[in-house]
């Protein structure tokens, strides 16, 4: 079954090639065919490659395919070269599954669009370099997929690109994770001068013989590596460019900036954990700005009254989480939360977006309401997204990964008190702004009417979605009860086991403890924006509330941290050399030449006389020269 | 020897003095045949210097240089004077770039 691996990647190649040659002069019906159909057949060949990795699991570990040499070089010859273990096994499934819901739900969003085919070309495109990027077994080969996803991203941000607005959002996600990028490719020039190879298992297999734990080269690298992770996983400091990049279609927001390309920051670590263990400090930075992205982007979410700002944010606090993971040396788990996340952030970010198509465009939650009777299976849908969100203990799948992160916080080997606290508080902060938000869009007095119900298309990849939503937190209870881990025992084929401290049990209190965070969430977010709503308004009075909510609205500075510091003193040096100190070297050169010309050209009079004179005295001082030398 | 190239250079002085002078067109190409003579005669007088023909062999190439340069020269005389009606060369300024 294994040779059919290029199919998987092969076919929304195929698809992006017909529709981008094609498919202008192609009837509608016919490009969400290719568009959907070529995403879903790739689902289904991974579902019957992954059911077959199962039940026959090879003996290495792992397939790999290699379809042909892509350059050769001295002794640099990168192949394109598939690479399939649990752990990208876990991705593709991700990818493809979610991606082919993701684009038949589209069908029916964008159907009145008219750049329908352009739409299912760049998905096509965006769900084929993602899946080279976790596919890859070199580091060349993933760095393809990593910048083929950022382009997708930079196109289908600024889909609408009549709106300028857009264009700069777009604009601004391209160059805020390039500058991650830029970092990345430096530390892949850096791995292949220090081993030799750009072959991933090589790599890993090599680190811990060349490098001794502490390394400053391993930890050099581990930072280079990690802040490509950060550009893309919109993690501090380079988190700005999430929230805006919600200006592309709802679909985009739910397939690229929730479920799968955000966390390719969180695949690229998992991959090359060898090398963050073998850098302590880069582990603890990593944890570190995990716990610090999923405090600040959670508090933002609080503040935002644009439906899908609210989600971007819990995006990256949840991937913040994910981060916290890695950082802890929690690999599986935070695999596990990259899972439940892209099921249930996908889920919400459709759902949002038929709420928002249903009210005609309306993106602001003070001005929904009401929709609880009105749009039922998205309510229902929704409220079991938001649920899993802010880990609704033992029905939600969310509970049971980020409940293991949490206690990995408190009791992992490198996990401490202030993580945990963080990641609590986290946790509490989620649960408030989670129900703020259903029960502004759902609850109370209807704002605004519903325009047009959605149709079967747009709801039945909800009710799949929020299926996996609920069950698939099953496959991995807590030790305490029921202790089933099979994902993780599958995950550890690829991934190491975390180390506990040893001492260290009590992981009841501490689900008790975060069960009572949810709750507490929940109905703190009741009282303020549903029983008692003139408290929020006694609050909004006080001046400096009022100064904490704009500074958390605006992101916590950060927009207008970067544009003083960067994008101001940029332009500032750029209106200085609007006419380029380099070119005057050129200018210079241009006018000494016309200078010589107009000399030259005097001389020209037209008078043969003075021409033969010009010969004779030339002829004379050439040959007096040469007398007296 | 010194007074055949003296004399040589003294004919050729006196042709350039002829074309820097002389205004008429047709005198500035007698001129101009002068010096070709004159060098002519230096190219002569080096060679029986040194016992070699190449002196001679040189002259004949002036003189069939000279014969061809003459006929378009006036060939071109004769399309100026149809132009100008005149054959100054002072009236030719125009042509200046």
């Amino acid at each position: 079954m294994e040779h059919l691996l290029w199919l998987i990647p092969a076919c929304p190649l195929a698809g992006f090639l017909i529709l981008a040659l094609t498919g202008k002069s192609m009837p509608p019906a016919w490009v969400a065919i290719i568009g959907a159909g070529m995403v879903s057949l790739s689902a289904i060949f991974t579902i019957i490659i992954g059911i077959d990795f199962l039940t026959f699991p090879p003996a290495s570990g792992h397939h790999s395919q290699t379809l042909w040499t892509w350059m050769e070089v001295a002794d640099f010859h990168p192949k394109i070269t598939l690479y399939l273990d649990a752990l990208s096994l876990v991705f593709i499934f991700v990818i493809t599954f979610i991606g082919a819901l993701i684009h038949l739900y589209s069908v029916a969003f964008m159907a009145f669009d008219k750049d329908y085919s352009r739409f299912f070309a760049c998905m096509n495109l965006f769900v084929f370099s993602m899946l080279l990027l976790v596919l890859a077994d070199n580091l060349l080969l993933l760095y393809l997929g990593w910048e083929g996803v950022g382009l997708c991203s930079y196109l289908l941000i600024g889909f609408w690109y009549e709106h300028s607005e857009n264009g700069y959002a777009a604009r601004k996600a391209f160059i805020i994770t390039r500058i991650g990028d830029t970092a990345m490719a430096i530390g892949i020039f850096v791995i292949f001068y220090q081993f030799g190879t750009l072959l991933i298992p090589d790599i890993l297999a090599k680190a811990p013989s060349l490098w001794h734990p502490g390394a400053s080269m391993a930890t050099i690298t581990a930072l280079l590596l990690l802040a490509g992770g950060l550009g893309k996983s919109a993690q501090l400091p380079f988190q700005t460019w999430l929230p805006d990049a919600m200006a592309g279609p709802s679909p985009v927001s739910a397939l690229i900036h929730a479920a799968t390309m955000v966390t390719a920051g969180v695949y690229l670590i998992a991959r090359m954990h060898v090398i963050f263990e073998l850098s302590p400090t880069v582990q603890l930075i990593v944890a570190g700005i995990g716990a610090a992205t999923l405090f600040i982007a959670g508090f933002s979410a609080l503040t935002q009254y644009d439906l899908k700002r609210v989600l971007a944010y819990s995006t990256i606090s949840q991937i913040g989480y994910m981060f916290l993971a890695l950082g802890l040396g929690a690999w599986t788990a935070a695999i596990f939360h990259f899972m439940i996340h892209a099921f249930f952030k996908a889920l919400l970010f459709l759902a949002a977006g038929a709420v928002i198509d249903a009210l005609n465009h309306e993106h602001n939650m003070s001005k929904m309401g009401g929709l609880k009777n009105k749009l039922p299976v998205i309510f229902w849908t929704f409220v079991i997204g938001s649920a899993s969100l802010i880990a609704l203990p033992l029905i939600s799948s969310g509970f049971y990964s980020k409940d293991q992160i949490l206690w990995f916080a408190w009791a992992s080997k490198n996990g401490n008190p202030l993580l945990w606290l963080i990641a609590f508080l986290g946790a509490f902060i989620t649960a408030l702004y989670t129900t703020r938000m259903v029960i502004l869009t759902f609850w109370g007095a209807t704002k605004t009417e519903v325009q047009r119900l959605p149709g079967k298309l747009i709801t039945i990849p909800l009710i799949i979605l929020a299926f996996f939503t609920i069950c698939a937190g099953f496959i991995e209870l807590p030790h305490n009860f029921g202790s089933l881990t099979l994902f993780s025992d599958f995950l550890h084929q690829v991934l190491p086991e975390t180390v506990l401290k040893s001492t260290e049990n009590g992981e009841f209190s501490f689900q008790l403890l975060a069960a009572l965070a949810t709750f507490g969430g929940i109905y703190t977010a009741y009282i303020l924006w549903h029983l008692q709503p003139e408290r929020i308004e006694k609050l909004k009075r006080n001046e400096a509330v009022l100064l904490l909510y704009s500074f958390w609205h605006a992101g916590w500075g950060f927009d207008q941290l970067y544009q003083t510091l960067i994008v101001r003193p940029v332009v500032f040096l750029a209106n200085i050399n609007k006419n380029d100190v380099v070119d005057k070297i050129y200018q210079g050169i241009t006018l000494v030449s016309i200078g010589l010309y107009r000399c030259l050209s005097f001389t020209q009079s037209g008078s043969l006389r003075w021409y033969i004179m010009g010969l004779v005295v030339g002829a004379i001082i050439i040959l007096g020269i040469q007398i007296i030398l | 020897m010194e007074m055949i190239l003296l004399l040589a250079a003294l004919l050729f002085v006196m042709g350039i003095a002829g074309v820097i002078i002389r205004k008429n067109i047709i005198f500035m190409l007698l001129s101009i045949e002068v010096m070709l003579n004159a060098s002519g005669l230096a190219f002569v007088a080096a060679g029986s210097h040194w016992g070699q023909p190449d002196g001679q062999v040189m002259f004949v190439f002036i003189l069939a240089m000279a014969a061809a340069e003459v006929s378009v020269g006036l060939a071109l005389i004769l399309q100026i004077y149809h132009q100008h009606k005149s054959l100054d060369i002072d009236n030719l300024k125009e042509m200046k770039g």
